[in-house]
């Protein structure tokens, strides 16, 4: 069973979001490294790039597949991980800590509560499997 | 739900994802291909192959039949358990399938074809097997399992006791029964080791001995990478019945003497007369990505194709076999042009990529 942290948003496209102060944290779930397999590389936007909400904005690639990740919400990238670069395994082994992808200032300081909430994210899990 | 080899069980018990291939539920990977792949690379790993398909031909003229059957040939084979790596063509000097021929004796050859060709392999086989008198009986009843990395042996000097002594005695490419288990020093890795065709219910403890004694069992995952660093074709992606052996990097595996005809040897004839077109050859990406199957590749030569692409875990590159014009030279530049259409920094490169732990190529 893939976990789903009960402090987390997420998204249908298997994006997680955590609210940080006034920014919020996007990685992908644990589902979603689980079906990509041993990630291999990481293509992150740049700081200061403006994100549209549900628009691709980085590129998750494993040994089996290229995946796009989507925007949680519109917004301005602040940071990125760096470490990913030459450790893109740490979105296999800790997706939701470390395997953190870039951060964003929300265009909407509420935007993360529009989406999923842990139970609905597990709603969908099960009916896709 | 496709077809399940008598290892199956073994499988969902350590937690593989099971996928289909060739009409095979087979493990893919036990939780990291990766890891997979390097333990059979640094140490020893266990693979299921028994969706490969073992079948026997038999007869007086077994020899002769097979010489006319396949592009490589078996009078190479001089002694009893000597394996033979050759192309089952058509007519065209398409690829049937590739396979190996173990010759056992005098009137008995083993060959071990691919999963998803097997049941045309057969019938073709039996379609030309009258005139020679052979009998062509598939092997369902037996297993196979490959057991590879520098490892390997010591692990087999502690699972398998005394028969070991015969496997040690064994060079590549050369196999031999223990009772009625064959035992041959054959591969898909690039690494030492050994494969065994053992009876099915037989097989899970064979399995579960190796595993006690820590070989790693390793999914289709790592096979796929561990062939591709070693520059080894997989049927279906980089040859298959539209091109011909000589387009497939495999001319080595074709055998034009004048005396013997085989099935296929006029088309190629007649290809080699006009000059081969495309050849198959390695690609290396300079950026950090992944090669792709079915990506197009440019170089001041025209266009090319990626026929097999991974990530190399050994390298760390993006790595590949592609199909390109035969006026491409290995260490040209050319670009690989990405999946949004974004063009990345590539060289081709003479495979093997990663033998024997070693990297081959220069990054």
């Amino acid at each position: 069973m893939s976990k789903v942290p009960g402090d987390l948003r997420y998204t249908k496209s298997h994006e997680w979001v955590r609210e940080e102060g006034a920014l919020v944290v996007v990685g992908i779930t644990d589902h979603a490294q689980d079906l990509m397999g041993d990630m291999v590389f990481v293509e992150l936007p740049k700081p200061g790039t403006r994100l549209d909400a549900g628009k691709e904005c980085a590129v998750v690639e494993s040994v089996k597949a290229a995946s796009d990740v989507y925007a949680p919400v519109a917004g301005e990238v602040t940071a990125v991980n760096e470490a990913l670069a030459s450790a893109p395994e740490t979105l296999n082994t800790d997706p939701y800590g470390n395997g953190w992808l870039f951060k964003v200032k929300p265009a909407d300081p509420g935007a993360a509560h529009t989406l999923l909430d842990a139970s609905a994210y597990e709603t969908l899990l099960a009916s896709e499997t | 739900m496709g077809h399940r080899t008598p290892l199956y069980e073994e499988h969902v018990k350590a937690g593989a994802r099971m996928v289909d291939f060739g009409g095979w539920d087979m493990p893919l990977h036990y939780g990291s291909q990766v890891a997979e792949h390097h333990a059979v690379r640094q140490q020893a790993g266990i693979f299921d192959v028994s969706h490969m398909r073992a079948v026997e031909v038999r007869g007086a003229d077994a020899r002769a039949y097979l010489r006319y059957m396949l592009a490589n040939d078996v009078d190479k084979l001089g002694t009893p358990g000597k394996a033979l790596y050759g192309c089952l063509l058509n007519e065209q000097g398409g690829v049937l399938d590739d396979l190996i021929v173990y010759f056992l004796a005098p009137d008995w050859f083993r060959l071990v074809v691919n999963a998803g060709p097997a049941e045309g392999d057969i019938a073709w086989l039996r379609a030309h097997a009258g005139r020679f008198g052979v009998d062509i009986a598939p092997r369902p009843d037996l297993a196979m399992i490959a057991v590879q990395g520098p490892r390997a042996d010591e692990a087999a000097s502690r699972v398998l006791g005394e028969a070991h002594a015969t496997l040690a005695r064994l060079k590549p490419f050369h196999g031999a029964f223990i009772g009625d288990t064959f035992l041959a020093r054959t591969g898909y890795t690039g690494e030492a080791g050994f494969e065994i065709l053992i009876d099915a219910r037989e097989a899970p403890g064979l399995w579960r001995r190796f595993t006690d004694h820590g070989v790693v069992p390793a999914g289709l995952g790592a096979r796929d990478t561990l062939r591709l660093e070693a520059g080894m074709n997989l049927y279906g992606h980089d040859m298959d019945a539209t091109v011909s052996p000589l387009e497939s990097g495999l001319a080595w595996t074709v055998s034009l003497a004048a005396e013997r005809e085989f099935i296929g040897r006029s088309a190629l004839l007649r290809q080699r007369a006009q000059g081969v077109t495309r050849r198959l050859t390695g690609l290396l990406l300079r950026a950090p990505g992944v090669v792709r199957d079915g990506q197009d590749l440019q170089g001041p030569w025209g266009r090319g194709t990626v026929t097999s692409g991974s990530f190399s875990p050994s390298l760390a590159r993006g790595i590949g076999l592609v199909r390109v014009p035969a006026a491409a030279a290995d260490g040209d530049a050319c670009e690989l042009i990405g999946r949004s259409g974004q063009v990345l920094d590539a060289r081709l490169v003479t495979p093997p990529f990663v033998r024997q732990g070693r990297a081959l190529i220069d990054l």
